[in-house]
């Protein structure tokens, strides 16, 4: 290497360092505003792509790139209607063209690394990206580990179809192919896990496929907890629509799952087994894989964060959203994970310009589908307060039981508005 | 609905100058119009263009958002899910969400 080259790298790097100096010694806040803010957003879930929606809606100047390694995303939401059998999977496919007409930089690679310190991540092609912040919204993980037999491997041929695609569609073409007067064995998962009401509404649309092409058919549940997510207004639709068809064993019913067989297809207990012609092991959780790399996690596998601005408690500039991220009261569900993506789009703008973040205020709705035309809900608006997010008193709630047909009917119409709603807000 | 607009860069402008330098845990009690209504999008819409069965807002009448917000706060109005939303509400929030949507273009 000749002087000459050495001198000029030198002479960069002091360039640089002195440029950094004065940004520390004056005030950082009016040099960084002048600068072009650059944020990378992983994953383009309901987290992420509102959140690199949102951050151009606010700020067009922003420089936004959003790393997803899938080609268009398939929502989990609405995914029980494709294993039911209501909708195709094209029905809840995603592209991600409207975030492009955005200006939103869309990479399809994977992170491999998000090194806090460079403020850059790193992704699977080898490249580097630099950040001014981050935010992540990596989506859930799963703890196999926990129930002994089970393996990425068996989720293969025994789909979880707990995240959507070709997991959705393998579990669908499973009962398709199952025979009328077959088992459906299902078990969920233990708290806290992504779409609290996942599992009754899955149960649910399975008993309505098998109530009009398969009415021999039984479907077995084994879950490990005690209650679940509408579980009273769940077993009012279940015992009205599907009268002796659910077989739901709760934790104190010898629910709780500890091995599995996927030659067998069967389930052991503490006290027994059982064995079904489709069975679907949905398994424990915890944040995406990304969030554990980058040790943006909690010894529970979950990512611990500022409420009002959804930084990371132990990373600084990388914020964490979604079900990945402790956002506790909030139910880790694409409507919260959206939610939250504005709130956090917004305190990012406002810190890059070194301004205060706003006071979070959100709602969340979860519709669940016991039919496809019976719809049921539970709702709530949150507020921030004593550094918390927090439940406003006497909001929120569930749909009334005991209600009337025509009011099952319109909430059956507003889970599909939602749907459309929210992936025109997130997507375009 | 210029009158809600109005009011509200009024107290905005008010907590900037009041919470200068302090704590960002100090700054404005109340979120802003927009920042109440971008939760309302999931189910209404972008900006309150609804694509599916809920009613758009965006454009809507600002007393007429007001007066169905307050019915389904009060219980006077009965709806779906809207009566557990809107108990979570402030008549402010109220009538900031009514600014923000019915300042919307149609």
């Amino acid at each position: 290497m000749s002087k000459k080259n050495i001198s000029r790298r030198t002479f960069n790097q002091l360039l640089g360092a002195a440029g950094a100096a004065t940004a520390v010694g004056l005030a950082a806040p009016s040099v960084m505003a002048a600068g072009k803010g650059r944020v990378v957003v992983i994953g383009g879930g309901f987290g992420g792509a509102t959140a690199a929606n949102y951050l151009k809606q606010f700020d067009p100047s922003l420089d936004v790139t959003m790393i997803e390694p899938n080609k268009t995303f398939v929502t989990c939401p609405f995914s029980n209607t494709v294993i039911g059998g209501l909708n195709d999977i094209s029905f809840i496919t995603q592209s991600f063209d409207g975030l492009r007409a955005r200006g939103v930089n869309v990479v399809h690679d994977m992170v491999t690394m998000i090194d806090a310190a460079k403020k850059e991540v790193t992704l699977s092609s080898g490249k580097t990206i630099y950040f001014d912040r981050c935010i992540v919204s990596p989506g859930i993980d799963f703890k196999y580990e926990a129930i002994e037999g089970n393996s990425a491997a068996l989720a293969e041929t025994m789909p979880h179809a707990w995240k959507a695609g070709p997991q959705t569609s393998l579990l669908r073409k499973q009962l398709e192919a199952m025979p009328n007067g077959g088992t459906f064995l299902i078990s969920p998962p233990p708290n806290p896990f992504r779409c609290p009401p996942g599992p009754g509404e899955r149960i649910s649309l399975v008993a309505n496929y098998f109530k009009q092409h398969k009415p021999k058919s039984k479907i077995i549940v084994l879950d490990p907890k005690q209650k679940f997510s509408k579980q009273g207004l769940f077993k009012e639709g279940w015992a009205k629509l599907y009268p002796g068809m659910i077989d739901y064993r709760h934790q104190s019913d010898d629910g709780v799952v500890l091995r599995v067989d996927g030659d067998k297809k069967t389930l052991y207990t503490d006290f027994g087994e059982v064995t079904g012609d489709v069975v679907n092991l949905i398994p424990a959780q915890k944040a995406g894989k990304i969030a554990a790399i980058a040790g943006l996690t909690n010894d529970q596998g979950w990512c611990p964060i500022n409420q009002q601005t959804f930084e990371s408690t132990i990373h600084k500039n990388i914020h964490v959203i979604g079900d990945a991220s402790v956002s506790t009261p909030m139910p880790k569900s694409g409507f919260a994970a959206s939610t939250q993506a504005k709130i956090c789009a917004g305190a990012v703008v406002a810190m890059l310009k070194g301004e205060a973040p706003g006071t979070p205020k959100f709602a969340n709705t979860c519709y669940s589908l016991v039919s496809a035309d019976y719809g049921i809900s539970v709702a709530m608006v949150y507020g921030f307060a004593d550094g918390h997010i927090t439940k406003i008193k006497g909001s929120g709630g569930l749909s009334p039981t005991g209600a009337s047909d025509s009011f099952r009917k319109q909430e059956a119409n507003y889970a599909e508005g939602w749907y459309k709603s929210i992936t025109k807000d997130i997507w375009g | 609905m210029k009158k809600y607009a109005s009011f509200k860069i009024a107290i905005v402008a008010g907590l900037g100058l009041a919470t200068m330098g302090l704590a960002s845990s100090a700054s404005a009690e109340m979120a802003s119009g927009q920042v109440l209504a971008n939760t309302c999008f999931s189910c209404h819409g972008p900006a309150g263009h609804s694509v599916g069965a809920m009613p758009s807002l965006a454009g809507k009448d600002g007393e007429a958002i007001k007066f169905l917000l307050e019915g389904y706060r009060s219980g006077n109005l009965k709806g779906t899910v809207m009566n557990r939303i809107a108990k979570g509400y402030s008549t402010g929030e109220i009538e900031a969400l009514a600014g923000y949507f019915s300042s919307q273009a149609k």
